[in-house]
C-alpha cells in the first residue's frame, strides 16, 4: 500500500474542486484552452467499463485508458473559479464548485504574503442594507413623480467658498462677482474611479473611458472619470475630451512625466486632479503593479522598464498635513492656473476626521474634494493580509466627516466624496442615495465598473487574479490574446446603460421623500433596522 | 398644513380683522391656536413707536423674573399694558396667568442702530433662557412697534378671552401677520406657533419643510439668534434674516437661496456666475419641499413666495386702503369682499411679490 504523503497539495486542499462529467465531455479542449490559470489539463485515466460490441448483446468486461480532464493540484495553478470553463463548455461537462474546507489560505505562504485582486473577502458586511429610506412624503406633503418632475442630482467638485467669503459687490440692486473664486463644477454625484492603465488592460480603460465620453456628450450626465494612477494616452490628454477626466498623481507619480509634456499642447483643462495618498484596499500601501501587467505600452505610458512597480507608501517629501496642503496642492493649482479642482483621496481611517478638519481650515482655499475610500474598496494587486485586515468601513467615516464639519458650520465647503464597496450588491443607486443622506455630496467606484464589463471576481473569493496578469475576462491583463475577450464597445454600452438607470433610481429615491435637489446630510430621511448602526449614524432605529 | 394671512392697511385695523381673515380657511386640525405679530401700532402704543416693546406670557414668577433682569440690565420702563381677559367659562384656551406688553427705554449708553438691535436680541434671548430655565413662560419679541400675541386654543374663544372682537382701538395697527393652528410635527408648544420673529423680521409659513434637518444644522452655527427650532418653518426666517441682515443682499436674492433655479436655467442666465456662487454655498439653505411664506420685514413691507413646485397655495388681492395675503381665497372675500377680484395675484413657483408702505404691489421672477 502506497504511503500518503500529507505535505503534498491535493486538489481536496484548494478553494475550487472542478466538477467534471468525463460521460459527458466531448474531449473537444474549449475548457483546458479557456483556462487562463492552467488550472486544469487533460489526462488520461483508466476506466474500467463493460461494453458490447457484437450486434447481439455480449456485454464484456474490459480496462480502457480515456482521457479526461484533470484539475492541477498545484497551488499557483490553482482553479480560482472564475467559471470560463463552464461558460465555454458546449456540454455542461464541466464547472467549478467552492471547497469548503480548503486549505489554501493556510498553505500558499511559503513563497511570502499572499498577494491578490479584488477586495477584501473578509470584511464585506453591509451596513447600508441595513438603512432604509424611511421618510416618505405621505400627506404632510406630497411625494414627486420621478417622472415628470425636474431633478438636480448633481454634485459640487471644487472649494466652496462661504457665504460671507464670497467677493460680491453690490451694482444697481444686483450682485457681482468681484473677482475670482475657486474653480467649482457640478458634475454627476457618480465618479468612475481610479483604476490605472496597466492594472486595467488598455482595452478596459478605454470602455470605461467610452462610456464617460458618451453619458457625457449623449446622455447629459457629466460623469467624471478619474485616469489612476499610470498616466493617461497622450491623444486624449490633447483632446476636448479632457474635460471629463479627473488625472490622478500618486506616490509613484507614473505617468506624470507625459502629463506634464502634454500641458502645453492641452485644448482644454482637466476636469480634475486627484491627489492619492492611499487607498481603501490597502491603506497603508502605495500602487503595486506586478511585472507580470507591466507590457511595453504600459512601460511606455508610464516611462519604465519592464520591472514590478510598487509606489511608495507616500508622496515623497511631505511630512505633514499642513505641507502637504501647502505643497501639493498649491502647486497642482497652480499647474492648471487655479481653474481646476485639486481632490485629495486617503484611505477610510481612524483619523480621517482630524484630516478632513485640517483640509477645512486651510487658509488658501484649495482643496476641492475629500475622497474617502473604504475597506470595501479594490485593488488590482495587493498583499491579502492588507485587504483582509486592514481599512475602515466608509459609511460611518464619511458621517463622521460630516458631522465634524456640521460642528464648525463647514459642511459642503469641501465636497465629500465616499466609495469603497458601493454598488457590491450591484445597487448602486440605493448605495448612493443613503451615503448621500449620511453627509457625501457623492460616491466613487470601481469594482462594479469592471463587473459590468464581464468581470466575474466577488467578495466570496471568487477570481480574485488581477494580479497575476491572467485576467480570464480580459479586464485586467496586458495579454494581448486574453484582452481580445473583451468588446469594448458591449462593455461601454453595458457601464452607460447602468448609469442610465442610476439615473432613473436615484430620483425614483428622491421622488419620495419629496425632494429635487439632493439631500446631502438629509439623515431625517433614513432608519436603520439595525440599533447600533442607527445610534452611530445619528438616525432613527426602527423594527 | 397651516393656513396663513396677513394684512397690510394705510388706516391701522384690529386684530379681529385678521381672525376674519383665517377663520373662514379652517380645515381638519386648523385653528387650534392663534398667533399674530402686529407691527406699525397705534391706539395705546401710539406714543412708543420707537421704544422697545417687550411681548411675553408668564406666571408671576416669569413676571418678576423679567422685571429683575430688565431692571438690572438698565432698561427704564415706559409703558405697559396687560388685557385683562374676558374669562368666560368653557373657552378653549390654554392660558398662561399673565400677559404683558411693556415699552422700554434704551439704557444710556446704548445708542447707536446696531448696538441697540444687538441688544435687543440678546436681551431677549436672555430672557427666554431664563424663562426656559424656570419653566414660567415665554418671551416672543422685543422690538420698536412690535407686539406678539400667542396662545393654544381655539381663535374664537382666545380673541374671545383677550376682547380682540370688541374692536375698542386700544390694539390696532397697520400690519398684522396671522396663523391658526399649531404645529402637527413636533409637540405642541407656543414657541412652534408662527409667525416668528427676529430684528425685526417676521415671518409665517405654511408647508413642509423637508430640509429642516440641513437647514437647523446649518443655521445653528450661522447667528446666535437662530434658535429653538420648534417648527420646521423657523428656518425660513432663519434664512430671511440671513440674507437680508447679516450677508445685506438685496431682498431678490432671498428667493435664489430658498429655492435655486435648477442648473439647466442657470446655466442660460447672465449673472449665473453669482447665482451658482449663491446655490452652492448656500445650499445647505436650500428649502426643498412644500411651502408658502409671507414675511413682514423691518420697514413694514410685507412679501409672499411660494416653492418652486407650486405645491402650496397663495393669493394677494385689496383695495387702495388694504391689501391682504392668504392661503385661500375665501379668507380675502370674507375681509374684502368689494375688492377687485380680477387684479388678484396668485404667485407663480418663481415669483415673489411685495407690498410696499403705500400698498403698492410688486412681482418679480427670480
Amino acid at each position: 500500500m502506497e504511503a500518503i504523503k500529507v505535505q503534498d497539495i491535493a486538489v481536496n486542499d484548494l478553494p475550487w474542486r472542478i466538477e467534471y462529467d468525463a460521460s459527458r465531455c466531448t474531449r473537444c479542449g474549449s475548457c483546458v484552452a479557456g483556462c487562463t490559470f492552467h488550472a486544469i489539463e487533460f489526462g488520461v485515466r483508466r476506466q474500467s467499463m463493460t461494453v458490447s460490441k457484437e450486434n447481439t448483446p455480449m456485454p464484456e468486461h474490459t480496462q480502457v485508458a480515456v482521457t479526461v480532464v484533470k484539475q492541477s493540484s498545484d497551488l499557483k495553478n490553482a482553479c480560482r473559479g472564475c467559471g470560463m470553463c463552464e461558460r465555454v463548455c458546449p456540454n455542461d461537462a464541466i464547472r467549478p464548485v467552492r471547497n469548503p474546507d480548503s486549505r489554501k489560505t493556510l498553505l500558499s505562504r511559503d513563497n511570502g504574503p499572499i498577494k491578490r485582486g479584488g477586495r477584501t473577502n473578509l470584511n464585506a458586511q453591509r451596513t447600508l442594507d441595513k438603512i432604509i429610506v424611511g421618510r416618505i412624503s405621505q400627506m404632510t406633503d406630497p411625494s414627486l413623480d420621478a417622472a415628470r418632475h425636474t431633478f438636480d442630482i448633481r454634485a459640487p467638485f471644487g472649494r466652496v467658498l462661504s457665504a460671507k467669503e464670497l467677493p460680491f459687490t453690490l451694482s444697481g440692486g444686483q450682485l457681482k462677482m468681484k473677482k475670482r473664486v475657486p474653480p467649482v463644477k457640478w458634475i454627476y454625484p457618480l465618479i468612475f474611479s481610479d483604476m490605472s492603465i496597466g492594472a486595467l488592460s488598455t482595452r478596459a480603460w478605454e470602455a470605461i473611458a467610452l462610456a464617460t465620453a458618451y453619458l457625457n456628450e449623449k446622455c447629459g450626465l457629466p460623469v467624471m472619470m478619474s485616469s489612476g494612477e499610470g498616466g493617461m494616452p497622450v491623444k486624449l490628454l490633447e483632446s476636448k475630451y479632457l474635460k471629463y477626466f479627473i488625472i490622478q498623481i500618486a506616490s509613484g507619480h507614473f505617468g506624470w512625466n507625459r502629463i506634464i509634456k502634454a500641458m502645453p499642447h492641452m485644448v482644454t483643462d482637466p476636469g480634475g486632479v486627484l491627489i492619492k495618498i492611499g487607498q481603501g484596499a490597502k491603506p497603508g500601501d502605495g500602487g503595486l503593479l506586478p511585472a507580470e501587467k507591466v507590457a511595453e505600452h504600459v512601460q511606455a505610458i508610464r516611462g519604465v522598464p519592464k520591472a514590478t512597480l510598487s509606489s511608495p507608501p507616500n508622496h515623497q517629501g511631505l511630512y505633514s498635513i499642513e505641507e502637504s496642503v501647502q505643497k501639493m496642492h498649491l502647486s497642482l493649482n497652480a499647474a492648471f492656473g487655479f481653474r481646476v479642482p485639486v481632490a485629495i483621496k486617503c484611505a477610510a481611517s481612524s483619523t480621517s476626521v482630524a484630516v478632513y478638519n485640517n483640509l477645512l481650515r486651510d487658509p488658501y482655499k484649495i482643496c476641492g474634494g475629500f475622497f474617502l475610500d473604504g475597506i470595501q474598496g479594490g485593488t488590482g494587486a495587493a498583499n491579502e493580509v492588507s485587504l483582509d485586515h486592514t481599512g475602515h468601513p466608509v459609511v460611518s467615516k464619511i458621517r463622521d466627516c460630516y458631522l465634524a464639519a456640521v460642528k464648525q458650520g463647514l459642511q459642503g465647503q469641501i465636497p465629500l466624496f465616499g466609495g469603497g464597496g458601493i454598488g457590491m450588491t450591484g445597487n448602486a443607486a440605493a448605495d448612493a442615495f443613503k451615503m448621500i443622506c449620511l453627509g457625501a455630496n457623492g460616491v466613487f467606484v470601481g469594482k462594479i465598473l469592471i463587473q459590468l464589463l464581464g468581470c466575474v471576481g466577488n467578495e466570496n473569493g471568487r477570481c480574485n487574479a488581477c494580479n497575476t496578469g491572467k485576467c480570464p475576462t480580459g479586464i485586467c491583463t496586458q495579454d494581448p490574446r486574453l484582452v481580445k475577450r473583451l468588446d469594448v464597445d458591449r462593455g461601454a454600452q453595458k457601464i452607460v446603460d447602468y448609469v442610465l438607470t442610476f439615473d432613473q433610481e436615484m430620483r425614483k429615491l428622491m421622488a419620495p421623500i419629496g425632494n429635487s435637489s439632493l439631500p446631502v446630510g438629509r439623515s431625517d430621511a433614513l432608519v436603520s433596522t439595525d440599533k447600533a448602526i442607527a445610534d452611530k449614524l445619528g438616525i432613527q432605529y426602527v423594527c | 398644513m397651516c393656513r396663513i394671512g396677513a394684512v397690510k392697511s394705510k388706516v391701522p385695523i384690529h386684530p379681529s380683522k385678521a381672525l376674519h381673515l383665517m377663520l373662514p380657511q379652517q380645515e381638519g386640525h386648523d385653528n387650534s391656536g392663534f398667533a399674530m405679530v402686529m407691527q406699525d401700532l397705534f391706539g395705546i402704543f401710539s406714543g412708543y413707536k420707537d421704544k422697545p416693546l417687550l411681548s411675553l406670557a408668564c406666571t408671576q414668577q416669569g413676571a418678576h423674573l423679567v422685571e429683575d433682569y430688565m431692571d438690572s440690565h438698565n432698561f427704564v420702563q415706559l409703558a405697559e399694558w396687560i388685557p385683562v381677559p374676558d374669562k368666560k367659562p368653557n373657552l378653549d384656551i390654554k392660558a398662561m396667568p399673565y400677559y404683558i406688553f411693556r415699552n422700554y427705554d434704551y439704557p444710556e449708553h446704548v445708542d447707536t442702530k446696531e448696538a441697540r438691535e444687538e441688544l435687543l436680541l440678546d436681551t431677549r434671548l436672555a430672557l427666554r433662557k431664563i424663562l426656559d430655565d424656570s419653566g414660567e413662560g415665554y418671551v416672543y419679541s422685543f422690538w420698536p412697534d412690535v407686539l406678539t400675541l400667542k396662545e393654544i386654543g381655539d381663535p374664537r374663544d382666545i380673541a374671545t378671552y383677550f376682547r380682540l372682537w370688541d374692536d375698542n382701538g386700544c390694539l390696532v395697527a397697520r400690519n398684522i401677520i396671522a396663523q391658526c393652528r399649531q404645529n402637527t410635527n413636533y409637540d405642541i408648544v407656543r414657541y412652534a406657533a408662527h409667525p416668528f420673529f427676529l430684528q425685526g423680521y417676521t415671518l409665517c409659513a405654511n408647508g413642509e419643510n423637508t430640509f429642516f434637518t440641513k437647514n437647523k444644522e446649518f443655521q445653528k452655527s450661522l447667528h446666535r439668534g437662530y434658535i429653538g427650532y420648534e417648527s420646521d418653518s423657523q428656518n425660513f426666517l432663519y434664512t430671511l434674516h440671513y440674507v437680508l441682515h447679516e450677508l445685506k443682499w438685496p431682498i431678490n436674492y432671498y428667493k435664489h437661496v430658498i429655492t435655486p433655479l435648477p442648473f439647466e436655467e442657470l446655466e442660460t442666465r447672465e449673472d449665473k456666475d453669482v447665482l451658482l456662487a449663491i446655490r452652492q454655498s448656500l445650499a445647505n439653505l436650500e428649502i426643498n419641499g412644500p411651502n408658502t411664506i409671507i414675511a413682514g420685514l423691518p420697514d413694514g413691507r410685507m412679501m409672499t413666495c411660494c416653492d418652486s413646485k407650486k405645491l402650496r397655495p397663495v393669493v394677494l388681492g385689496g383695495d387702495d386702503e388694504t391689501v391682504a395675503i392668504s392661503s385661500e381665497v375665501c379668507g380675502l372675500n370674507e375681509i374684502l369682499p368689494n375688492r377687485d377680484t380680477t387684479k388678484d395675484i396668485y404667485p407663480n413657483e418663481r415669483e415673489v411679490v411685495m407690498i410696499g408702505n403705500d400698498l403698492e404691489v410688486t412681482r418679480w421672477k427670480q
